[in-house]
């Protein structure tokens, strides 16, 4: 256990990146996701490949991208593709272990929203929408989700569902023509979440240290179920501190660019 | 063959008030330069397609050229929503704007089909996402062999498609390389393609299987240096992210933005007019 202070979305980034096993095919969306791939592939992970879906297969970026096709992921790759065939051939032809997305809301079942906060014809929060989410949460094998935990975020009924997760739980993903499992997990600045293995229903396995079950079940707008035995997460190490603050200040400096 | 023109020809020429455009590039090669020329000779009611509208899609809705958009991520890339999209769909400013909302994999899918003289694309997507209560574009086919639900989605067939690229020859063949997007499908899927060019050599030098574009597939070829900018063209300049996260500011407010449009694209003859008045206006802050 160190004794170095950090924040809540260094444990989250941290956390997010453990869940990435070495050598596992990675499809990385933009923000927190990236941050959270290219921490693991800087640690513990050094075989994981990166892919954008600007057609970057393999990118080993040195500082992360403001966009999802700046010229580092490219630089840096094994093979940099057209995008018809980054999403025909290589994610809807199973290529790819784990999908990795934000999101702006998520529900009990995993189900996110990237698109719309309130009505789809007049909203009070215009998000970017769909881009690649709706097919990596439907090709990968597996999906992680990150985002930050509050009552706006984590919400009973979502404005608008951009990529399914396990729908109304139980079988009903296994129904549709959804070839991955779904999410696997759920990460945020407060804990862990994943799906009971038989309803789908969300289900808080761990908590960040210094943070409360209650606490993360009143940052969730439903009754967030509790695991019988919670964990608490491991405190970062000096190690993932120092290669994500490093990561952090490249990056910082290298987009301050031109004026 | 495609003629070797100024941009200013060549938008005159094969862009007409009306068309479907799609000007594409993802993240790189933007036709940042050729939408500044579109604006300038006020194009109206274009129905324009983009997997990613970014900022040269917020210029022309703002300015007033655009009654219809199909895309899949509308924002700017790390810093937040592109404001005049957003006013022009919420407020009707400074004209309605339709939407026709998608996801990425469907549009590659889309101008793949348009490329290959197809009606539609179908793709294993689509599943679940309420973009099918809000685009009725968004249906699903039978597979007639597997009996297979699959998404289908109208192919895109644009008037004219706009890209930039890195080089061309002096016939007016075509290279480009880094991250494609979707360039090569919207131009095959398009009647007529203009493409702007870093610059015009003698000899492209492009290794075999290399991306290029034949002379006789386009309609005009122009010279252009800088024109992807603020996005970047690898091999010649970066990404300009300080620009990105000043449009913020420019195009929050219908007023910044009009000043902007109307001193730096209005107020100018070209793209390099154009570099020179932004420079110009930086020097006196």
């Amino acid at each position: 256990m160190s004794n170095t202070t950090y924040t809540a979305d260094e444990m989250m980034t941290i956390a997010a990146a453990r869940m990435i096993r070495n050598g596992a095919t990675l499809f990385v969306g933009i923000g927190l996701p990236s941050a959270a791939a290219n921490l693991a592939r800087q640690t513990h992970a050094p075989e994981t490949v990166l892919i954008y879906e600007s057609g970057t297969i393999g990118s080993k970026p040195s500082v992360l991208p403001l966009s999802i096709g700046d010229g580092e992921l490219a630089e840096t790759a094994d093979a940099v593709i057209p995008i018809p065939e980054i999403f025909a051939y290589w994610l809807q032809g199973g290529r790819i272990d784990l999908g990795f997305l934000g999101a702006a809301q998520i529900d009990k079942y995993a189900n996110i929203n990237s698109t719309v906060i309130g009505k789809y014809e007049k909203p009070k929060v215009r998000l970017p929408g769909a881009g690649g989410a709706p097919e990596i949460a439907a090709n990968c094998k597996e999906v992680l989700i990150t985002l930050r935990q509050n009552n706006r975020a984590f919400v009973e009924k979502l404005d608008f569902m951009t990529s399914g997760g396990h729908f109304e739980g139980g079988e009903s993903r296994a129904k549709r023509n959804m070839p991955g499992k779904g999410p696997v997990a759920v990460i945020t600045d407060l804990g862990i979440m994943t799906p009971d293995p038989v309803t789908k229903e969300l289900t808080l396995t761990s908590v960040h240290p210094g943070i409360t079950t209650e606490q993360v079940v009143a940052a969730t707008g439903w009754k967030l179920k509790v695991a019988d035995h919670v964990e608490t997460t491991a405190a970062p190490t000096e190690k993932e501190l120092e290669v994500l603050r490093d990561l952090n200040a490249r990056t910082a400096k290298a987009h301050a660019g031109q004026a | 063959m495609a003629v070797i023109v100024s941009l200013k020809e060549a938008i005159h020429e094969f862009l007409k008030d009306g068309d479907t455009v799609a000007m594409e590039g993802f993240t790189h090669l933007i036709p940042s330069a050729a939408g500044h020329e579109i604006i300038r000779q006020r194009k109206k009611n274009l129905s324009v397609v983009r997997l990613t509208p970014d900022l040269i899609y917020d210029q022309l809705i703002g300015a007033g050229c655009v009654s219809r958009l199909r895309f899949s991520w509308g924002g700017n890339p790390g810093v937040g929503s592109l404001h005049r999209l957003r006013d022009a769909v919420e407020n009707n400013w400074p004209n309605p704007l339709a939407l026709e909302e998608h996801a990425h994999a469907g549009m590659a899918a889309a101008y793949a089909a348009g490329a290959a003289n197809l009606p539609f694309a179908m793709l294993r997507g689509y599943q679940g996402t309420d973009l099918t209560k809000h685009n009725p574009q968004i249906k699903s086919i039978q597979c007639p062999f597997t009996g297979e639900t699959l998404a289908a989605v109208p192919a895109i067939r644009p008037d004219v498609t706009v890209i930039h690229a890195q080089k061309a020859d002096r016939a007016g063949n075509v290279l480009i390389w880094g991250v494609l997007g979707v360039q090569k499908e919207a131009v095959m899927a398009a009647k007529r393609a203009i493409v702007t060019v870093e610059e015009i050599v003698d000899n492209l030098n492009a290794p075999m299987n290399s991306l290029v574009l034949p002379s006789w597939v386009l309609s005009a070829v122009c010279e252009v240096k800088g024109g992807a900018s603020p996005s970047y063209a690898a091999g010649y300049y970066q990404r300009n992210n300080a620009f990105y996260k000043a449009w913020d500011a420019i195009a929050r407010e219908r007023d910044t933005f009009t000043a902007w449009i109307d001193q730096h694209i209005h107020g100018t003859q070209d793209f390099e007019g154009f570099r020179k008045s932004l420079e110009g206006a930086k020097a006196h802050v």
